[in-house]
């Protein structure tokens, strides 16, 4: 075991392609009172880095249709997808299902496992042998235009 | 030790990421413009479609037996490489991006205690993260590690897809089995000579009696892929290649062409997409090429491939002088050759030199405006898409890539071309 630990080294790279854009301060000669702001200057809010946790496995997925309107997913909302993140029950995921995609709420059980709608007009889906399931990746935002 | 990952069919697994229906079933990617097959799914491969066939040749049998054909969409191959090639330098920091779907990694300096594991990882990581399948194949150089690769590839079920040349046992056994045209390096011309001579495997490549002979052929490559195949690295990895030497966007006509007023449009066309390449690596180039060809089985015992060069007394990067250029040559090569149908055309810019690195004419210099000009061009063409501001003698209607009526859409790259899933 402690072998395998030893080997899931994880190298981390600068990101040299991302603009970040970097305030400028221009405080710098005043002869009065220096802002008391400049010591807390920050770099302001960039979504791609709150929404996109791992951009190397993300993916954004546009829906139509209504079975999931429960959970907060609207008809033409974008998903923004994970595919590094491992399936878990209560998880909503992009799912293949035998030929077609689908995003449904997994539901396991013993033995069985369920992918639910968040819409009381649409039928739970029972994933049985004969079905052909992959989970294509997680749902972790979802992002509206108002 | 060093490692070639490579990805399984690469352009045809990246339609499959998105259209899993076809995971499985047949599938070959056409070049651009439609033209013959560049890639092909196993299956493609089991049911005899040849690499590099052309398309209008095999469009029956393509139907025939039912398999899934798609035009090359680079940009979506382009995006999913850059992830698998990031994914990889998280495994370690020294990556050789070999072209797009190869990348050769070494591990000198750290501890891999098991690295038929460690290439398990690498290939669940890639396989689960973007979907693309991957073979690694570890050895202790470059040319050695092109041979293990091939062989986990080729016995996928066995190795898992991994497999390790650690031991000289595994060495000998591994050249042995390696035909001397699937060699590093070895190419057509090359393999003929080397069967001519009874070098028939990689093991034979190495053996000492053909040392005199590989050196007086191959010279000092021949040695060091024979050290390579030995065991002995000599050969690193290579710096990423920022800039490349020249630049060409050449391309067959979907009709055949003789007027001269659709040539130049195409030649602008080309010019356009040539030069708009050369800003975004930041060179400028020196000397311009253009070449014409025409159907030589249709002209036979004519002339059929011409062309044309200028070197400029000063280095350029405008669409505007480097255009101006091509279609004055375009001028000379027409002249004497009116009424014949070309196939196809091309503009190639050489001679690069970096942008800042231009120097200052004392006689002849562009005028700064084209600076300016280009500028905004780059800058609004980035921000419509699809290169809408274009030259005077362009065809606004005319794209440059022609013929592409299997293609699929933009996924990674377009937001309006996303994946769209019915949600019932």
């Amino acid at each position: 075991m402690s072998l395998k630990k030893e080997l899931s080294l994880t190298f981390f790279r600068p990101e040299l392609e991302s603009e970040l854009k970097i305030p400028y301060i221009k405080e710098g000669v005043s002869a009065g009172f220096p802002s008391p702001a400049t010591d807390f200057m920050e770099s302001g809010i960039d979504l791609n880095k709150e929404l996109c946790k791992n951009p190397l496995a993300t993916f954004y997925i546009k829906v139509n249709g209504n079975s999931m309107i429960n959970a907060g997913i609207n008809d033409k909302d974008i998903l923004v997808v994970d595919r590094s993140l491992e399936p878990q029950n209560n998880k909503i995921a992009v799912c293949f299902i035998d030929g077609e995609f689908t995003v449904k709420r997994i539901k396991t059980e013993e033995n069985c496992m369920y992918l639910l709608p968040e819409n009381k007009n649409y039928q739970p889906i029972k994933v049985t042998d004969e079905n052909e399931l992959i989970i294509w990746g997680i749902v972790t935002y979802v992002i509206k235009n108002l | 030790m060093y490692a070639l990952v490579d990805c399984n069919n690469f352009y045809a697994s990246c339609e499959r990421v998105f259209q899993p229906q076809f995971i499985g079933k047949p599938v070959v990617i056409l070049s651009n413009n439609d033209g013959c097959v560049i890639s092909r799914s196993n299956e493609a491969k089991d049911l005899g479609i040849p690499m590099g066939a052309p398309e209008f040749k095999i469009r029956e049998l393509l139907k025939e037996k039912n398999i899934k054909v798609f035009s090359s969409n680079y940009p979506l191959y382009g995006d999913l490489s850059n992830r698998v090639m990031k994914i990889l330098e998280g495994f370690t920091p020294n990556v050789e991006i070999y072209s797009i779907d190869e990348a050769f990694l070494n591990f000198d300096g750290m501890s891999v205690s098991d690295y038929h594991n460690y290439g398990i990882q690498m290939k669940s990581r890639v396989q689960k993260w973007v979907g693309i399948p991957v073979c690694v194949g570890f050895a202790p150089t470059k040319a050695l590690s092109k041979v293990a690769n091939r062989i986990a590839k080729k016995f996928q079920d066995r190795t898992q897809g991994i497999y390790v040349i650690d031991t000289e046992e595994k060495r000998i056994k591994a050249l042995k089995w390696t035909k001397i045209e699937d060699v590093w390096g070895i190419g057509f011309r090359l393999r003929k000579k080397m069967i001519a001579h009874n070098i028939l495997t990689a093991y034979d490549f190495t053996k000492p009696q053909h040392e005199a002979w590989i050196r007086k052929e191959m010279g000092v490559i021949g040695m060091r892929l024979k050290y390579e195949l030995e065991g002995k690295s000599v050969l690193d990895l290579e710096p990423i290649r920022e800039q490349k030497k020249s630049i060409a966007t050449t391309r067959s006509f979907p009709k055949q062409i003789s007027e001269f007023d659709d040539l130049r449009e195409r030649v602008a066309t080309f010019s356009a997409v040539c030069t708009e390449k050369l800003r975004k690596q930041k060179s400028c180039c020196q000397t311009i090429i253009v070449m014409l060809v025409i159907d030589k089985h249709k002209y036979e015992s004519q002339k059929y491939y011409f062309n044309k060069a200028v070197t400029l007394p000063y280095a350029t990067n405008s669409t505007l002088t480097i255009s101006n250029v091509a279609i004055s040559m375009l001028k000379d090569l027409y002249k004497g050759n009116e009424g014949i149908k070309f196939k196809k055309a091309g503009v190639i810019v050489t001679e690069l030199i970096d942008e800042d690195k231009k120097q200052l004419q004392l006689f002849e210099e562009e005028n700064p405006k084209h600076l300016a000009i280009m500028k905004a061009m780059d800058f609004l063409n980035t921000k419509i898409g699809d290169r809408k501001v274009k030259l005077g003698t362009q065809n606004l209607g005319l794209t440059w890539n022609m013929n592409q009526n299997h293609l699929s859409p933009r996924f990674t790259t377009r937001f309006n071309e996303i994946l769209e899933i019915k949600c019932h």
